[in-house]
């Protein structure tokens, strides 16, 4: 069934159709939507799911590890300083193997107080053991939530559903509500096999010496490797089972282009909208859209970079003292596999608009140089 | 694509009507995405809401600064702000006023001007208070007698299923609305 709804909406249905158990959040702006509408579905027992409310998002996490451990599929969201108070538990979910699913809307973290949209606040828990999907359409938020349990609950791991403030979280678009049935076909139950049992009692998390902590680490390394690869074999279950497809990555017009932007979030598609407007004028560009952060895909970026004669990544994020974070993500890849010139432009934080003539002004800029003359390019700042 | 910007104030169902004329849209095999000016809102202060409809997916995702049309929910921002600021050449300016749209000649040769009294039929219909009507409803059905991409039926229909309470007089001020726009 076909409806307009906003990017928030979209992670409720997303939920209520992935049958979570247990929801714990607190509100923040502008992650407030996805929780009130998830609270009015459970109280008209659409969902028969526990909604906890809790004084933190620390405790909202919290409620989450709990429920997930009794073998409950649990469900938060969150955005910006919310998802910084939860940062401690982040690792502990990630470390105790939960396959919990949560959505951040990115929101730039404060100070300066700030509501709008930026990626800091989720790119800083890269390293917490989450995986992290980016999603460029309300559509692809709503398909992420479904999938996201489906692969977390095969690899016992939690991910994280990351959009962009705004523009998709308050952003009305037509999305294709799934049927139930379908769902409950591609998404069967969660049996957890370490679920807390009274009567088969066991130790969870506790202290591990040397001999036996880094073979932990090794699991969890090993787990996101499988991760990869489910989420590729997913991509193809998934347009089986509803006809959409999502890849670790999304390459448009690259095969051919002399210079590749690299994107991720509601910039990606804006990107592709610019390189659209250049294509018709001549100019060979070409767009690589990252979906994954974590677990990241290698092959694909290094596969679908190898034609560029310029990269060039737009990072709406930024790593103080170094430069944007996809930026050192994608060079990473690249390094020992490739000499192309990698440029990082740095745009839209704190909300200001991405609009399809940065992208243009971009790729001219970058057509003047030969290799990139500073480790960073900032996009239309104030002197 | 057709990109259209509401100038409204907080409070008046400016982003609401947005909504509502994205989803009369969705009923007809069209693609179509709306939002309100990103932020925060104050009751009775300036606000916007943008909306973009075409028959492809829609990838563009910024703000909209140079508009096609407008559609002015409370005449009043006229004297306060630049309601015509990016406008594009030849746009259409729908304004909810009792007057007729050589009143508002001043906003420029290059556009089209229509007016529809949006208070006077929300009141008729009982839709809001005398003091405070809920225009956005009878701006909507203003909204096909001027532009093609929707119809007048979608538009009831969407009224129906996107208004809390009294759906047919809702409804039936979309029709009136319709029936009565100045400068057709």
């Amino acid at each position: 069934m076909k409806k307009v709804m906003m990017g928030n909406h979209a992670i409720s249905h997303g939920a209520t159709l992935a049958r979570v158990q247990v929801i714990a959040a607190y509100p923040i702006t502008p992650q407030t939507q996805v929780v009130e509408l998830l609270s009015e579905i459970v109280a008209d027992q659409r969902l028969k799911a526990e909604f906890i409310k809790v004084e933190s998002e620390h405790s909202a996490m919290a409620a989450c590890i709990g429920a997930s451990s009794a073998g409950a599929r649990a469900f938060t969201a969150t955005s910006a300083q919310g998802l910084a108070l939860m940062h401690e538990l982040l690792h502990w979910a990630a470390g105790a193997r939960l396959p919990i699913v949560m959505a951040d809307i990115n929101r730039a973290m404060a100070p300066p107080w700030t509501i709008w949209t930026d990626q800091n606040d989720s790119l800083s828990q890269r390293d917490t053991g989450w995986m992290q999907f980016y999603c460029q359409s309300n559509q692809e938020v709503l398909d992420s939530v479904i999938m996201a349990y489906k692969v977390a609950e095969k690899v016992l791991m939690p991910v994280m559903i990351v959009l962009d403030a705004f523009s998709l979280s308050h952003t009305y678009e037509i999305v294709d509500l799934p049927d139930q049935a379908v769902v409950d076909k591609y998404l069967p139950p969660f049996d957890y096999k370490y679920k807390l049992n009274v009567s088969d009692p066991h130790t969870y998390g506790g202290l591990t010496t040397p001999d036996w902590y880094m073979e932990f680490r090794v699991k969890m390394q090993e787990a996101m490797d499988q991760a990869l690869v489910e989420i590729k074999k997913e991509a193809v279950e998934f347009e089986k089972a509803f006809g959409r497809r999502y890849d670790p990555v999304e390459p448009y017009m690259v095969d051919d282009a002399d210079i590749v932007l690299v994107t991720s979030g509601t910039a990606a598609s804006t990107a592709r909208f610019a390189v659209d407007q250049m294509r018709k004028k001549g100019k060979k560009v070409g767009n690589l859209r990252m979906r994954l952060l974590r677990p990241f895909p290698f092959a694909d970026v290094r596969e679908h970079l190898k034609n560029a004669k310029k990269v060039i990544i737009v990072d709406r994020n930024i790593s103080y003292g170094y430069h944007g974070i996809w930026a050192q993500e994608v060079k990473s890849a690249l390094y020992g596999h490739s000499k192309v010139p990698v440029f990082n432009f740095i745009a839209g934080l704190g909300g200001r608009d991405i609009f399809p003539e940065t992208f243009v002004e971009i790729v001219n800029k970058v057509k003047k140089l030969k290799k990139p003359d500073q480790e960073l390019y900032w996009v239309e700042v104030k002197k | 694509m057709v990109e259209i910007r509401f100038h409204g104030r907080g409070g008046q169902g400016t982003v609401i009507a947005s909504k509502i004329l994205a989803d009369a849209v969705s009923k007809e095999d069209k693609y179509v995405q709306a939002f309100p000016q990103f932020g925060v809102e104050r009751r009775g202060a300036p606000v916007f809401a943008f909306i973009r409809i075409d028959d492809q997916p829609i990838f563009i995702r910024s703000k909209i600064i140079a508009p096609d049309h407008i559609i002015v929910v409370d005449p009043s921002l006229i004297d306060a702000i630049d309601v015509t600021e990016g406008l594009k050449k030849g746009a259409k300016i729908l304004i909810n006023s009792g007057h007729k749209p050589k009143a508002f000649k001043h906003l420029g040769k290059k556009f089209q001007i229509f007016t529809i009294d949006a208070n006077e039929i929300a009141i008729k219909h009982k839709l809001g208070s005398k003091a405070a009507p809920i225009v956005n409803t009878a701006i909507l059905g203003a909204v096909p007698r001027i532009f093609d991409f929707v119809k007048l039926e979608s538009i009831m229909q969407a009224v129906r299923d996107g208004v809390p309470v009294n759906p047919d007089a809702n409804a039936d001020a979309a029709r009136e609305a319709y029936e009565s726009v100045q400068g057709v």
